[in-house]
């Protein structure tokens, strides 16, 4: 449990997506304008991380590993597969998107009108995929730390995305120099929100 | 190839594709694209300029390929096959690297996986390949990898030299004896948020020269 806990704490504020890996930048500078659609996005992020990375963590246990296949055959555990990650976890995470894309238009209208256009996005944010092979070569040892980990890389990146947001929508009351407007000044404001960030280094529970 | 010899190899139109990208259509500064890992491999420049040269091999050939078979893609499933001519590139670099150039593949670890979802692939695949030939895509490909990685080596150059006082994993500091003057690395520049900032300011130098890049203040 303590364990689960400290996997949960690291990925937020220490490993945290954004701040100290980059991932899922594209979006991230292209959505935040507003804190009501960062917020969206930031939960279907959450969303589509909680189910993929347990997924891939089963891929990778159970098809992928050096010898994962024993549970067929003796004669597979030689086998290594781990050169087909890439593609096995991408074309997970775009059917999974494609998937929840679905059920929330049939169970949750509002839901989905509200997130429509971001759903799609999110199979090629590199958070989702980053996570997937972090998880790998972390080599975490059960499905609870995978999926806690893939719970708390989404809520870092909601964390930073909506702080972002609520930046920006106060910056439009200041005077930027003219040529950092819009995408320069966000990129200074990142890394400094990064640098603050940088403050949680060495906690450990 | 027959239907491109009406118009010269390289003609204005097509020098464009080239240069354009370098400059008023940088794909990091202008067009916003492929920062999820370009950032995060500037600390030293050998894997900077590794990843570079990834990125050109895979968006070139994958540029090229998506462009010969654009008619025969049906549009609704178009990301995934896009995402699987990707993919398929992406393990041939990283295997390569994985056989050649161990220290760096391991230097430069998720990274190279994730250029399956970097963002300037598939946006000029959507953008670009899927409506133009193989050549001027393949064009295309090279002049946005050039953009991007020019990016990338400049960043990396002023995070290595002033973090780490080398170029190249050559201690350039060292050897001029800067730090007999009591010269100390600026260790601030290793940590990731400083790859952040750096683009911020190449951003600014970049529109204080090019007016039109100015953005309106929303």
């Amino acid at each position: 449990m303590e364990n689960l806990i400290n996997i949960f704490v690291r990925s937020i504020f220490i490993d945290n997506m954004i701040f100290a890996y980059f991932l899922g930048m594209c979006s991230y500078l292209a959505v935040s304008k507003t804190v009501k659609t960062s917020m969206g996005l930031g939960l279907a992020v959450i969303f589509v991380l909680v189910i993929t990375v347990p997924v891939n963590f089963l891929l990778e246990q159970y098809i992928l590993k050096k010898g994962a296949l024993v549970w067929l055959s003796d004669s597979f555990a030689d086998l290594d597969l781990s050169f087909l990650s890439f593609i096995m976890f991408i074309a997970v995470i775009a059917s999974i998107v494609q998937l929840v894309e679905m059920v929330i238009e049939k169970f949750s209208p509002a839901l989905y009108n509200s997130l429509g256009i971001f759903l799609p996005l999110i199979a090629v944010n590199c958070a989702i995929l980053g996570a997937s092979l972090f998880m790998q070569e972390r080599e975490y040892a059960n499905i609870g730390e995978a999926a806690v980990f893939g719970l708390g890389s989404g809520v870092g990146w909601l964390l930073a995305i909506v702080a972002l947001a609520a930046i920006r929508e106060k910056m439009r009351y200041s005077n930027v120099p003219a040529p950092l407007r819009g995408l320069g000044i966000t990129f200074i404001l990142t890394g400094l929100m990064g640098i603050a960030f940088m403050s949680f280094l060495g906690i450990t529970l | 190839m027959e239907n491109v010899e009406k118009e010269p190899l390289f003609s204005a139109k097509y020098r464009k594709l080239l240069t354009n990208p370098l400059g008023q259509d940088n794909p990091i500064t202008v067009q916003v694209l492929g920062i999820c890992s370009a950032l995060a491999v500037t600390v030293k420049m050998n894997p900077a300029i590794v990843m570079a040269i990834s990125v050109m091999v895979v968006l070139a050939v994958s540029n090229v390929v998506i462009a010969s078979l654009r008619k025969m893609i049906p549009g609704r499933i178009r990301i995934i096959v896009q995402l699987v001519v990707i993919a398929t590139m992406v393990i041939i670099v990283d295997q390569f690297l994985k056989a050649f150039a161990f220290d760096i593949s391991k230097q430069l670890s998720v990274f190279v996986g994730l250029i399956i979802t970097n963002c300037i692939i598939m946006g000029r695949l959507e953008a670009f390949a899927m409506a133009n030939k193989p050549w001027p895509a393949f064009l295309d490909g090279l002049g946005n990898a050039w953009g991007y990685g020019w990016i990338l080596i400049v960043v990396s150059f002023f995070r290595e030299f002033l973090g780490s006082g080398s170029i190249m994993g050559v201690p350039v500091m060292e050897k001029i004896g800067v730090y007999n003057w009591g010269y100390e690395d600026n260790g601030m520049m290793i940590l990731p948020p400083m790859a952040l900032i750096t683009v911020g300011l190449i951003i600014w130098v970049q529109r204080s020269r090019n007016k039109t890049l100015i953005e309106e203040n929303k």
